[in-house]
């Protein structure tokens, strides 16, 4: 077993593929010690996940994410059973420790909240012998409970009031006051990750399509990030506009939907009917480029599976024109109305230190001042050549989860504006190598909830050995528990849609 | 307030005219019902059905597409030498059993039939029902919610959305069903008072779509539900779910367009 030093560590860049052996397998100390010391410095988990070996070993691989450098940090070590958790030292480290125990039956002693993450079996049973190989019932966990004699316990779900996907939410209050809320999901597991073990075959990229169908766009770019990564292919600039463009036509409709639902939770009804039916005609745009709302069929590992002719581009650029128009109005009513800006103002903030210290991301992690976009930190694809700017707000609370996607939304039209209008004139499709044995390769795209993360490990015949997917939600999760402390329950629906994380995304 | 009703002059009338006039325009690339032609296939050619990734398409002695199953991915179109299967611009997909998605001929399709008299005089007129997502990837979620806005206007019809199974006159399903939703979509079944209607949108819901077979799935709720309408896609267009709708309560003419 090799041990790398704190020097020279070897890193990647986002969408680029190495070979395994050059990320050598530390000694369990030296990994934590190694984790611990880049988080300390400044850089974020982007993924943790277990991958068995040869020998019965789980390997513990580390992604890293070192924002200032844009490089990624892959580290590695193995175990066998349990080993010292890192979650005490380092709160990122929560979601993914609980989830490797769940897969793989490594228990992290120590970890204070070791509770199932999906409720499936467990992919290998406990190295001890005993049998505990069967699914948990799902939801029967033993929650965090405050006692007293007016204390009492809200359940709410898995199954909402609205159109809506299941998550089980349970609230420990004190009159109105929620002193804690803990989320329990789970109930969208389709078993995703471990069908992707062995491919890529014909249903890969439709797993990547619909594992969370509003990021339908970002999630099938990362995949095929990875292929091309992993075959050393280099796609058109026109595909990587073509995506680009349908990367932020992405952001722009979920981001108004959530605008115009932010404002439905308030009762203010005129900018929740607009952005209704305005994130409609966005979803439209997408439509124009591919045939279907969410994008099915646009993004394909080499390039993209349509282009745009001149008519076409000129569609596009008129209907941008009408949204842009519609949107301004429908929007900056919301800010001129002061009974909105009262709800909105204050609640459920998050400091701008808790954020570091969860690993936030996205406009969630934006809106506490934390300037972090992958589209700026590690761009790839098409944000190699032009930037935009990162949106920022300080206040961490509802009206700057708001805001920030407000922001955003303005600068991706003008970013689909500019490259409607400069498309280099190339084919749209690079055919693809076959991908590389013993490789690793990992992928970062901004999708519109923040940093999607795909992470593959080739085995000798070039077929994944290990492929992991981290959803942005999995990430915020967490914070939406963080950001309902010490507010009134019935703030609830507000903060939930000021975050509007993924469930499928996160039970995958 | 001022600003308010300015905001509203700008933002104009833009409830669509369908059912009574024209349905909204699909975009040119959109993927409507499938056509085959399987009289003119050569005997033996598989092509087809070994490239659809769900398995869709059987090319056992004659070939069959199960629209149920088919998210509209058109591998089968790029594999298809002889060009004997198109995706039509027909957004009409919803039918009342299973077995009527399954597409044999060219020409035929058994359009969703309208509830019977009785049925019709309890829902025709008002129809509450109580969505359950049960694994779906919120893509369908997505596309029923927008016929809640004012684009659509669904309530027009007395078709609502309500927070309670209780106050419900049947469930709207999507996603494959996950093991881990199996016992609150029951629950949530049980809790609806009958007599109660069961509505199935999505490739997900009616067959499992993408995820059949994965044994965290029940492969829709076909199997744990009696299903009363299904709407077929992956996701299917909001005009088509409204389509499926309309035709159960007996809104749309039967082979109407």
């Amino acid at each position: 077993m090799s041990e790398s030093t704190a020097s020279g560590r070897f890193s990647l860049s986002n969408g680029q593929s190495a070979s395994i052996s050059q990320t050598p397998v530390m000694g369990m100390a030296s990994f934590q010690e190694t984790v611990l010391h880049e988080v300390e410095d400044g850089a974020r988990i982007s993924a943790m996940f277990g991958q068995p070996v040869d020998g019965g070993n789980i390997r513990l691989w580390a992604i890293l994410s070192q924002d200032r450098q844009s490089l990624l940090l892959p580290l590695c070590t193995e175990t066998d059973a349990d080993y010292p958790a890192l979650t005490p030292h380092c709160t990122q480290a929560h979601g993914f420790e609980r989830e490797i125990w769940e897969q793989w039956r490594i228990r992290p002693q120590g970890h204070p909240w070791l509770k199932p993450v999906r409720f499936h079996a467990p992919y290998r049973s406990e190295s001890a012998g005993t049998s505990d190989a069967a699914a948990p019932e799902i939801g029967v966990m033993p929650f965090f409970k405050v006692e007293g004699e007016e204390v009492h316990e809200v359940a709410v779900g898995p199954v909402h009031a609205g159109i809506i996907e299941p998550g089980h939410f349970r609230f420990q209050c004190y009159g109105e006051n929620v002193l804690h809320l803990e989320i329990s999901l789970g109930y969208q597991h389709r078993g995703i990750e471990r069908h992707l073990t062995s491919g890529p075959d014909p249903r890969t990229l439709h797993y990547m399509e619909t594992l969370a169908g509003d990021t339908t766009i970002g999630h099938t770019t990362a995949y095929c990030q990875i292929l091309e990564a992993l075959s050393g292919t280099g796609i058109s600039v026109r595909a990587q506009v073509l995506r680009g463009i349908a990367l932020e036509l992405e952001r722009i409709a979920n981001h108004t939907g959530d605008i115009g639902a932010l404002a439905g939770d308030v009762g203010f009804l005129p900018t929740l009917s607009y952005c209704g039916r305005i994130r409609g005609d966005v979803l439209n745009m997408t439509a124009v480029i591919c045939g279907n709302r969410f994008g099915r069929g646009l993004v394909r590992p080499g390039g993209a599976g349509h282009d745009l002719d001149t008519a076409l581009r000129h569609e596009l650029q008129q209907r941008l024109n009408a949204v842009e128009k519609d949107l301004s109005v429908a929007v900056n009513l919301l800010w001129k109305t002061s009974s909105v800006m009262a709800r909105f103002e204050g609640a459920g903030a998050i400091r701008r230190e808790d954020a570091e210290m969860l690993g936030l991301v996205g406009p969630v992690a934006r809106a506490c001042g934390l300037e972090r976009d992958v589209r700026n930190d590690m761009p790839h694809g098409i944000f190699q050549f032009t930037q935009i700017p990162v949106s920022t707000c300080s206040s961490g609370d509802v009206m700057a989860r708001a805001h920030v996607r407000w922001l955003e939304i303005q600068r991706s039209i003008t970013f689909i504006r500019e490259q409607l209008d400069s498309m280099p004139d190339e084919t749209v499709t690079t055919p693809l190598s076959p991908l590389k044995p013993d490789h690793i390769a990992v992928s970062l795209v901004e999708g519109w909830r923040g940093e999607i993360c795909h992470i593959a490990l080739t085995d000798r015949q070039g077929r994944f050995a290990a492929y992991k997917i981290v959803d942005p939600s999995f990430h915020n999760w967490f914070a939406l528990a963080y950001a309902l402390r010490n507010q009134q329950i019935s703030d609830f629906p507000l903060c939930n849609k000021s975050f509007n994380l993924s469930y499928c995304g996160h039970d995958l | 307030m001022l600003n308010t009703l300015l905001a509203r002059i700008q933002q104009k009338h833009r409830t669509i005219a369908f059912p009574d006039g024209p349905p909204p325009p699909l975009p040119d690339r959109f993927a409507g019902r499938p056509v085959i032609h399987p009289e003119r296939c050569p005997s033996g050619c598989r092509c087809c059905a070994d490239a659809c990734p769900v398995g869709a398409i059987r090319q056992t002695d004659r070939l069959r597409l199960d629209l149920g199953q088919c998210i509209f991915c058109m591998e089968c179109v790029a594999a298809c030498p002889h060009h004997h299967i198109t995706f039509s611009r027909d957004y009409r997909l919803a039918a009342r059993k299973r077995t009527d998605l399954y597409l044999e001929n060219p020409d035929e399709f058994r359009f969703a039939a309208a509830l019977d008299h009785h049925a019709r005089r309890l829902f025709g007129r008002s129809l509450k029902l109580r969505q359950v997502c049960a694994g779906g990837c919120n893509a369908c979620e997505a596309d029923v919610n927008v016929l809640g806005t004012v684009g659509w206007d669904l309530g027009r019809f007395g078709i609502q959305f309500v927070a309670s199974p209780r106050h419900a006159d049947g469930l709207l399903v999507t996603g494959p069903v996950p093991e881990n939703m199996r016992q609150a979509l029951l629950k949530t079944y049980e809790a609806t008072p009958s007599p109660k209607l069961v509505i199935a949108v999505g490739a997900c819901a009616i067959s499992g779509g993408i995820y059949n077979g994965h044994e965290e799935v029940h492969n829709g709720v076909c199997d744990l539900l009696p299903v009363d309408l299904l709407i077929p896609g992956c996701p299917p267009h909001p005009l088509t779910i409204l389509d499926g709708l309309l035709r159960l309560i007996g809104r749309i003419d039967k082979n109407k367009t």
